[in-house]
C-alpha cells in the first residue's frame, strides 16, 4: 500500500519573487492568537506559490504565541484533534440557527462539498471576534466530550456567533476533525528551519514520534528536545522517486544494489530501552496493531532500528501473502486470534538506521546492508523479521529481466539503491529509485459518475467503469472498478459538462450516464473478489487516458480480465 | 399544465424559448425565430439567427457589436409598446449596462421575465427595478443559501488592497472578469490613483462599445502586441477569465492573479481556479437578493429557469409560492461555461 514511495510531491515551482510576498499576511490583522492563525491559514490558502507558503509559515513560527506554534506543527503533521461531534448534530444546529429546513442545508452541502464550509457560509454573519488563542480554542474543543449535549450546543453556537467568517470555517474544520492546510510536512519543516536556524533533517527527526501537542512545548519539541524522551521516536523515512528514464541513465550497474519492492506497509521497527515500537510511514504508531513484533525482543539486540516492509506472511511457503490478507489487518486495533493465525505479519527488513544505539544513517548503504545482514543472520523462523534479499545482477538488461518477474513474487517492481548512499530524510532524488513494473491496463466504459469533494466539489471526478460481459457492444456492461484520478482539471471540467447533459438516471449523488466514453484504466494488480459483482477487484486503478478515439464497442470484456486474473492473480 | 387553464397563458415554454402566443414573439429564444425580445447582450440570451430583434437602447450597441448587422428595434426603459395582443415593456435588471427584465401584459394579466439580474446597485448598470406581476420568470444561478454577497464597496476594497500590495512589491495584478459587465464594473469602481488600468483586447472592445453609447468609464490602456508589463508598473490588468494562464500573460512576468466571480464564494472552486486570489463578485442576485426580488414582484406564480432550480423551486413552495422549474438553455454565470473556464496556470 505504501512502499518505499508514498505520495507524489506536488510542490509548485519555486518563485523568488514570492519571498517577500508571503512574509506579511496581506491585509490580515496581526491579531490575537486564533485570528493570527486564521490569517496564516488564509495566506496559505490564497497562494499556490511554495515560497510564499514557506515564508508565511516561517513568519508565523517567529511571531505566534509558543503554544500556538506547537499546535500549528501538530496540525500540519497529522496530529489534529479527532472529530468532537457527530456531523448530524452540527447540521441540525446550523440549519436551525440559519432558519432553514434541513433538506436545503443538505442541498447546499452537496454543492459546497464540505460540511465545515457549508456551515460557515450558511450562518448569518457573526457579531464579533475572539481574542482567544489557537491553543485556547482547541482546549475548548477537546473539552466538548465531557459536556452534556445542551452545553455542547451552547458552546458551538456561541463560537459561531463570535467568530468572523473564515475563523468560523477553521473552527468548524477543527470541530469535524478534517482540518488541512495545504502544506506538507516537508514545507513546514523548511519554514521551521527558516524561523529557528536549525537544519531541516534534524528538525524532521525531532518532530517524529508520539509527542503530544498539549504536553510538548516549543522548547521541548523544537529547540532543545530531551534525548531521554526519545525512546520511541522514529527516524524520518527516506522516500524514493519513480525512475522514469531507462536504468542505464544511472551509470555503472556496479554502483547500485537492487531489491524487490514489496507490496505491504512500509514500517520502522525500533528496539530501545527494553521496549519495541512499530511505526508506519504515515507516522502512525502500530505497535499494538501488530503484536507479532513483541517477539523481536527475544531475537534482536537493544538499540537497533530497522526499516522494512510489513507483510502478511505465508509461513508454510515462506513467502508473502497477497495484499488482501494484509488489508484485513490494517485498520484493526485489536486483532482476533484467528486473524493472527491466518494472516501473521513479518517485517522484511532492508535497511539498518541504528545499531547499538548509534545513528547509522550517514554511513553508506553498503556498510548498513552488511551490518543488517550480520544482525539478521541465523534468525529462527519464529522471529518476526526477515532479511529482504538483494537481487543480483551484472548489467541493466539482466535486471530488467528480473523486474519482469516481480508481479509473480508479490512484488511491485524493484528498488535501486546506490551502494554509497546515506539514509536521507524525506523524498530525495539521486540515490534511491523505485522502478515499478509496468501497470496492467484495461479499456473500460464509464457508466456512473459522482461529484468529488473539497477542491473537486461541483466536478464529476469519481467514475465507475464497466467491461462487456459477452460480445462487445451486444452483451451487458458489468462494472469492474472505480477510479477518480489521472485526468487533468481541464478534462474533469469537460467530462463534468458532458455528464450533466448525458445523465440517464440519478441515484442520490450518483448519476448513470450514457455508456459511450472509453477510458484506459491502469492498475497494479488483479484479484478475485466475492464483494464485487464482476468477481474481480483491481488494485490501484486510475485513469491513464480518456480514449476519445475509441467507441464503447471496442472496450475490453470480462473474459479479457479473467485472462489477466489467470496470468497475474 | 398551462394548457389546462381557462384562457391561454401569457407566456408558454417551448423548445425554441419563452413564447408569447398573444403577441407571437419569443423572449431570449435559443433557436431562430421571427421576432425575439432580448433581455441583454450576453451570448446565452442574445443569439444569432432571428429575423427581428427588440431590445433596450442600452443593449443594442453590444448586440450589434456581437451579432453584426441584425434587424434591431430599440425601446427605452418603461416605454410600453403593443405587439399583437400583448403590451410589452423593458425594465432595468441591474445585471449589466442596458440589461432588462421584460414585462408582458395580456388582458390585464402581467408576467415578467427577469433575464439575468442582481439587486445591488453596481454604480454602472441601471439599478434593478422591481416590477409588480402575477407571474415571475426568474433566474436562480445562485439559488442556494450559501451564496451571499458582501456589499460591492467591501469587495472593491479587497481588490484595491490586493492591487496596492502587488504594486508595492513591483508585481502586476491580473484579474479575470467577464468581458461584458464584470470587467467594466471593476474598472469603474476601483481607485484609479493606485496605478494604471490595462485591458485585454476582449475587454477593451466592450469598453469602446459602452463608451460610444455614453457609459462613463475611466481611462484604460489596451494591451496590444507592443505593450510590455514593465512599461506600466503597478498595473491592474483586466482580462477575460479564459486569458488567465495563457501565454498572453507572460508579458506581465511574475504577476499575481485574481478572479472575480460569485463562484469564488466556494473554496473548492477558488482553489481549483488556482488564481492567487478569488473575489466574490457576481452580476447575479445572491440568495437574499433572489428572495427579496421575488417578494417585491408580488407574484403568486414563479417559474425558475437556470441555476439551482430544483432546490430553489422547492424552497419557494415552502414560502407559499406556486413554483415550477422551466428547462432553458440559459447558462448564467455558468460554472462550466466556456467563458468561466480558464485552465489553471501551472
Amino acid at each position: 500500500m505504501e512502499g518505499q514511495d508514498g505520495q507524489r510531491r506536488t510542490g509548485a515551482p519555486e518563485d523568488p519573487a514570492a519571498r517577500e510576498h508571503g512574509g506579511r499576511i496581506e491585509g490580515g490583522p496581526a491579531g490575537a492568537g486564533f485570528a493570527r492563525f486564521v490569517a496564516l491559514f488564509t495566506a496559505l490558502d490564497q497562494t499556490t506559490r511554495t515560497n510564499a507558503k514557506v515564508a508565511a509559515l516561517a513568519a508565523y513560527f517567529r511571531e505566534a504565541p509558543e503554544a500556538d506554534r506547537v499546535w500549528c506543527i501538530a496540525l500540519l503533521t497529522g496530529r489534529r484533534p479527532k472529530r468532537m461531534l457527530t456531523s448530524t448534530l452540527l447540521r441540525d444546529w446550523a440549519a436551525e440557527r440559519a432558519g432553514l429546513p434541513l433538506w436545503l442545508f443538505e442541498e447546499s452541502y452537496a454543492v459546497a462539498g464540505d460540511l465545515a464550509e457549508t456551515i460557515a457560509l450558511i450562518l448569518p454573519e457573526g457579531a464579533g471576534r475572539s481574542d482567544a488563542s489557537l491553543a485556547d480554542w482547541i482546549g475548548r474543543l477537546r473539552a466538548l466530550p465531557k459536556l452534556d449535549e445542551p452545553e455542547r450546543k451552547a458552546l458551538v453556537l456561541a463560537a459561531w456567533e463570535r467568530l468572523a467568517p473564515t475563523e468560523r470555517f477553521v473552527f468548524n474544520k477543527l470541530l469535524t476533525g478534517g482540518f488541512r492546510m495545504g502544506v506538507n510536512a516537508k514545507l513546514m519543516t523548511r519554514a521551521l528551519a527558516q524561523a529557528t536556524g536549525i537544519d531541516e533533517p534534524e528538525l524532521a527527526h525531532r518532530l517524529m514520534g508520539d509527542w503530544q501537542p498539549d504536553r510538548a512545548t516549543w522548547a521541548s519539541l523544537v529547540l532543545a528536545p530531551d534525548p531521554g524522551e526519545a525512546a520511541s521516536r522514529p527516524y524520518p523515512f527516506y522516500l524514493a522517486y519513480q525512475l522514469d528514464d531507462p536504468p542505464d541513465s544511472l551509470g555503472d550497474p556496479a554502483d547500485w544494489a537492487a531489491e524487490w519492492k514489496w507490496d505491504g506497509i512500509r514500517g520502522q521497527l525500533i528496539l530501545r530501552d527494553g521496549q519495541h515500537f512499530v511505526w508506519s510511514r504515515g507516522e502512525e504508531l502500530m505497535t499494538d496493531r501488530f503484536p507479532e513484533f513483541a517477539a523481536s525482543r527475544d531475537f534482536l539486540p537493544e538499540g537497533i532500528v530497522l526499516d522494512g516492509e510489513i507483510l502478511a506472511w505465508d509461513h508454510a511457503a515462506d513467502a508473502p501473502q497477497s495484499f488482501n490478507a494484509l488489508q484485513a489487518r490494517i485498520g484493526r486495533k485489536t486483532v482476533p486470534k484467528t486473524l493472527l493465525v491466518e494472516a501473521p505479519v513479518v517485517l522484511r527488513a532492508y535497511d539498518l538506521l541504528e545499531w547499538q544505539g548509534e545513528d547509522w544513517r550517514a554511513r553508506p548503504f553498503a556498510e548498513r546492508r552488511a551490518q543488517l545482514e550480520a544482525a539478521l543472520a541465523h534468525l529462527p523462523d519464529a522471529a518476526p523479521v526477515r532479511l529482504s534479499p538483494l537481487v543480483d545482477f551484472d548489467d541493466w538488461a539482466e535486471l530488467a529481466g528480473a523486474r519482469a518477474t516481480a508481479r509473480g513474487r508479490q512484488a511491485e517492481g524493484l528498488m535501486l539503491k546506490r551502494w554509497a548512499s546515506p539514509y536521507l530524510a524525506g523524498r530525495k532524488k539521486g540515490d534511491w529509485w523505485k522502478w515499478k513494473v509496468d501497470p496492467l491496463t484495461v479499456d473500460a466504459v464509464m457508466v456512473y459518475a459522482q461529484a468529488g469533494h473539497g477542491r473537486r466539489a461541483n466536478l464529476y471526478t469519481d467514475f465507475t467503469f464497466a467491461v462487456w460481459d459477452g460480445p462487445p457492444g451486444e452483451g451487458a456492461l458489468v462494472p469492474v472498478t472505480k477510479a477518480y484520478s489521472g485526468l487533468t482539471d481541464a478534462e474533469f471540467r469537460r467530462i463534468t459538462a458532458w455528464v450533466r447533459r448525458n445523465t440517464l438516471e440519478r441515484y442520490g449523488p450518483v448519476r448513470a450516464v450514457r455508456p459511450v466514453h472509453v477510458f484506459e484504466i491502469h492498475f497494479e494488480g488483479i484479484q478475485k473478489s466475492s464483494r464485487h459483482k464482476s468477481g474481480i477487484a483491481l488494485r490501484f486503478p486510475r485513469m491513464a487516458r480518456w480514449r476519445e478515439d475509441k467507441p464503447a464497442e471496442e472496450a475490453n470484456t470480462l473474459a479479457d480480465l479473467k485472462a489477466l486474473l489467470a496470468a497475474h492473480g | 399544465m398551462l394548457a389546462s387553464m381557462a384562457r391561454e397563458s401569457v407566456l408558454t415554454f417551448t423548445e425554441r424559448g419563452i413564447y408569447c402566443p398573444a403577441g407571437d414573439f419569443f423572449i431570449d429564444p435559443w433557436r431562430p425565430v421571427d421576432r425575439a425580445l432580448v433581455t441583454h447582450g450576453h451570448a446565452d440570451h442574445a443569439r444569432r439567427g432571428h429575423a427581428r430583434y427588440l431590445a433596450t437602447e442600452g443593449s443594442a450597441p453590444v448586440m450589434r457589436h456581437r451579432l453584426g448587422d441584425i434587424r434591431l428595434e430599440t425601446a427605452r426603459y418603461g416605454e410600453a409598446r403593443r405587439i399583437g395582443g400583448a403590451t410589452v415593456s423593458f425594465h432595468p435588471a441591474g445585471h449589466v449596462p442596458g440589461s432588462a427584465q421584460i414585462r408582458v401584459e395580456v388582458g390585464g394579466e402581467v408576467w415578467v421575465v427577469s433575464g439575468d439580474y442582481k439587486v445591488e446597485d453596481d454604480g454602472l448598470s441601471e439599478p434593478f427595478e422591481p416590477v409588480r406581476c402575477h407571474a415571475f420568470v426568474s433566474e436562480c444561478t445562485f439559488g442556494l443559501p450559501i451564496f451571499a454577497w458582501a456589499p460591492q464597496a467591501d469587495v472593491v476594497a479587497q481588490i484595491e488592497g490586493w492591487w496596492r500590495a502587488n504594486a508595492a512589491a513591483g508585481r502586476a495584478s491580473v484579474i479575470g472578469a467577464y468581458a461584458l459587465g464584470k470587467a467594466q464594473r471593476i474598472i469603474a469602481a476601483v481607485d484609479a490613483s493606485i496605478g494604471p488600468v490595462l485591458t485585454h483586447g476582449a475587454v477593451e472592445a466592450t469598453n469602446a462599445v459602452l463608451r460610444a453609447q455614453g457609459v462613463a468609464l475611466p481611462e484604460t490602456v489596451p494591451v496590444t502586441a507592443e505593450v510590455k508589463g514593465k512599461d506600466h508598473p503597478g498595473a491592474l490588468v483586466v482580462a477575460p477569465p479564459s486569458a488567465l494562464g495563457t501565454p498572453w500573460m507572460r508579458r506581465f512576468g511574475a504577476a499575481s492573479t485574481g478572479f472575480a466571480s460569485g463562484w469564488m464564494r466556494l473554496r473548492g472552486v477558488r482553489r481549483r481556479r488556482a488564481a492567487d486570489r478569488g473575489f466574490v463578485m457576481s452580476d447575479h442576485a445572491d440568495w437574499a437578493g433572489l428572495n427579496a426580488a421575488i417578494a417585491e414582484t408580488g407574484a403568486e406564480r414563479v417559474f425558475v429557469t437556470h441555476g439551482y432550480t430544483s432546490a430553489f423551486r422547492a424552497w419557494l413552495e415552502t414560502q407559499g409560492y406556486d413554483a415550477a422549474v422551466v428547462e432553458t438553455e440559459f447558462e448564467g454565470e455558468g460554472l462550466d461555461s466556456p467563458e468561466a473556464v480558464a485552465d489553471s496556470p501551472t
